[in-house]
């Protein structure tokens, strides 16, 4: 059971400082909320945790359980549970789905010492998986996420963590251009991964999203810091008054 | 330069093997004596050549070639170099030792015969062709008749250095098929240590006749590969080749290929996949000479460390030769700010109501894509191997030959190093 912590964490793109210093704990079984408005630094803070390049760390902390994450690998933190669920997911041409995600899979197992699963076990897993989040077996069989609607490379996002099983989750914006169905489909697929060892970052604009994944702490990052947290009601309170008081305040 | 001497060391040393040689040589000794003279003449190709401005072969130019002496040599060791899935295919195979034919390797179809029983050589200007009739000793010769479908073929050539010193290979195959006949036929070349494989195809399709031809590049990393092809398509036949090169320190593919009766169509594919200082030149000249005739050349190119890949690609339609249809796309993968692509498309249009397209994209690894795959948890080097195969998907997908596709995607694999 891990927690991540995160103290002081400082992050550039270029000359331009983007994250001022964020701290934030998400203890082993907790989900948590991050709100803020467009171009806080959310999809940053999500970015620099695993591991994409381009982004310079110059100060503060991120470690998940004894792990330092910002001295490992995008793939080495996979490995070690993390899963970002992008908010902008890749179109990949010329791969097919079910080979990523087996790759993916193997990958990860190999990493971990864990046995790989052959095409036949593989393919029953997935084939669980979509099941579970009413997607249609065909979309196995496509390129990654070529062609898919904005939804249903959502969803696609969601598949992959239901079938790599993260114990920390990020998800930024994974309810963003779905419909109330698929919503309501994105949120028990998290659901069905909480429990003792797991955590979530989850990263919305819309408090409706908490509704079905109910969290256990709201945040509000603005300007590359997070200056309010608290409990559920307070992304009611954002939803009502929106963001312009508890920023004035923080300033 | 001397023209007896060739002026190089490697030409001098070709020419005083065809000294010494001569005499068993098989075959018509006048043709392999005027071919002589067009080489010690020219001798190496050279970069004045509007042909060879993209390639040198000054690394080969100072090495002395040696006579291969493997008429009887055991090849385990060499065979072991073809990719697995190509020695699992079920079907007919020839396998040349350093340019000769080794039967004893071998299970021939019926339409096989040896180049060295009944040799027949022509004339051509170019340097290394000339140096492939003033040299050579063997080749597959494929006669096909009317309607017949042979199936799949396996050709590979093995080839080895000689205690250390290079050698030269020039194999000459002979490909003919008459009206009607199909035939898909599985190149391969691989090696171990320094040699020249320098073989020649003279392949002649009748009206109608179908010949599938991927050609797997895979030599040794110090070895050269020089490949001449020349091929004609009669009214209506289909010239269908891919050729893929993965092996060798420097290569070239020339392929001279003429449309020469209506409707027939000529694809001139190809991929390359190349590292450290590998160089690799892909040489097309495409001859629509009759109308209604379809041309298609593809060539990916995948380059990493500072390697340099050319493409050249010559178009020309004849006055006569109206409704062509021709298509030309060179796409470049850098893997490494150090690696080059040279490009030379060549468009030569005398014919006034034709189609014909050329095109040409360099990129590289798209970063979003190859943080998404590490982000699932991809190591590096297997999602960059990927994205390269995902860049090739559309040349290796589109074969049409299940066992081609499983060999291409072996050597795609093994190349990494890592299991897909
Ligand atoms: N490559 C870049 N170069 C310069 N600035 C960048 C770059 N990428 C992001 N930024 C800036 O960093 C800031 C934070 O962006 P980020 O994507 O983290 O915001 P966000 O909170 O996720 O916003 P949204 O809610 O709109 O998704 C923005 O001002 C953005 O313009
Ligand atoms: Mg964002």
């Amino acid at each position: 059971m891990s927690t991540l912590r995160i103290e002081g964490l400082k992050a550039s793109i270029g000359d331009k400082e983007i994250l001022h210093g964020i701290d934030l704990v998400v203890p082993a079984g907790e989900v948590h909320a991050i709100m803020g408005p467009n171009g806080s630094g959310k999809s940053t803070l999500s970015y620099v945790l695993s591991g994409r390049d381009g982004y310079e760390v110059t100060g503060g902390i991120a470690t998940y359980g004894d792990a330092d994450l910002l001295a490992m690998d995008p793939e080495q933190r996979a490995a070690a549970g993390l899963f970002l669920a992008f908010q902008y997911p890749v179109e990949l041409p010329g791969v097919g789905n079910a080979n990523f995600l087996r790759v993916a899979l193997n990958s990860i197992r190999r990493t971990r010492g864990e046995p790989e699963l052959d095409a036949v076990q593989f393919l029953k897993l997935a084939r669980a998986a979509m099941k579970s989040l009413s997607m249609p077996e065909d979309m196995l069989k496509r390129q990654v996420n070529v062609g898919f609607s904005g939804g249903e490379k959502k969803r696609n996002e969601v598949l992959q963590m239901a079938i790599l099983k993260p114990t920390l989750a990020i998800l930024d914006e994974t309810d963003s251009g779905l419909d109330i169905d698929a919503l309501k489909i994105v949120a028990d697929g998290v659901n069905a991964l909480r429990g003792p060892d797991f955590s979530a970052l989850v990263i919305t604009h819309y408090q409706r999203l908490l509704d079905y994944i109910v969290p256990d702490r709201v945040h509000v990052l603005a300007h590359g810091r997070i200056i309010r947290s608290g409990g559920p009601e307070l992304a009611l309170e954002l939803e009502a008054n929106g963001y312009a008081q508890i920023v004035a305040e923080a300033a | 330069m001397s023209a007896l001497t060739g002026g190089s060391t490697a030409a001098t040393s070709f020419l005083s093997r065809f000294a010494g040689l001569k005499t068993q040589l098989p075959g018509n000794l006048a043709e392999r004596e005027a071919a002589s003279v067009v080489f010690a003449h020219a001798g190496l190709p050279g970069r004045k050549l509007e042909a060879w401005k993209y390639t040198s072969l000054a690394p080969l130019a100072d090495a002395s070639f040696h006579e291969p002496l493997t008429l009887l040599a055991p090849c385990d060791d060499l065979l072991a170099l073809v990719p697995p899935p190509a020695l699992a295919m079920d079907c007919p195979r020839l396998i040349f030792r350093d340019g000769r034919f080794r039967a004893d390797l071998s299970t021939a179809p019926g339409f096989f015969s040896s180049f060295a029983d009944a040799p027949e050589l022509a004339a051509d200007p170019r340097p290394m062709v000339a140096l492939n009739t003033m040299l050579t000793e063997d080749g597959a010769v494929l006669d096909l008749p009317e309607g017949m479908d042979g199936g799949t073929l396996l050709l590979v050539h093995l080839a080895s250095d000689l205690h250390g010193q290079p050698t030269a290979a020039h194999p000459r195959h002979i490909i003919r098929l008459a009206k009607g006949a199909r035939l898909e036929l599985i190149e391969i070349s691989v090696g171990s240590g320094s040699y020249l494989h320098n073989p020649v195809f003279q392949i002649a399709l009748a009206p109608f006749a179908t010949l599938t031809h991927v050609r797997l590049q895979s030599e040794a990393a110090v070895a050269y590969h020089l490949a001449t092809l020349n091929v004609s398509a009669d009214t209506g036949a289909f010239y269908d080749s891919f050729t893929f090169t993965a092996g060798a320190r420097l290569s070239r593919a020339e392929t001279s290929a003429t449309i020469a009766g209506e409707a027939a169509r000529v694809h001139l594919d190809a991929a390359q996949l190349l590292a450290d200082h590998q160089h690799a030149d892909i040489t097309t000249i495409l001859r629509h000479a009759a109308p209604h005739g379809a041309s298609r050349q593809t060539v990916r190119n995948v380059l990493d460390g500072h390697a340099r890949g050319v493409f050249q690609g010559r178009i020309e339609v004849a006055r006569g030769a109206q409704k062509t249809d021709g298509y030309q796309m060179n796409q470049a993968l850098l893997l490494s700010p150090d690696a080059e692509i040279d490009s030379k498309p060549e468009l030569e249009i005398f014919a006034d109501d034709v189609k014909c397209s050329h095109g040409a994209t360099v990129g590289e690894l798209d970063a979003d894509q190859f943080f998404y795959l590490r982000a699932r948890g991809v190591p590096a080097d297997l999602a960059r191997m990927m994205l390269v195969r995902a860049f090739l998907a559309d040349s290796i997908d589109a074969l049409a030959n299940d066992d081609a596709r499983a060999i291409l995607d072996h050597v795609l694999t093994t190349r990494w190093g890592a299991a897909a």
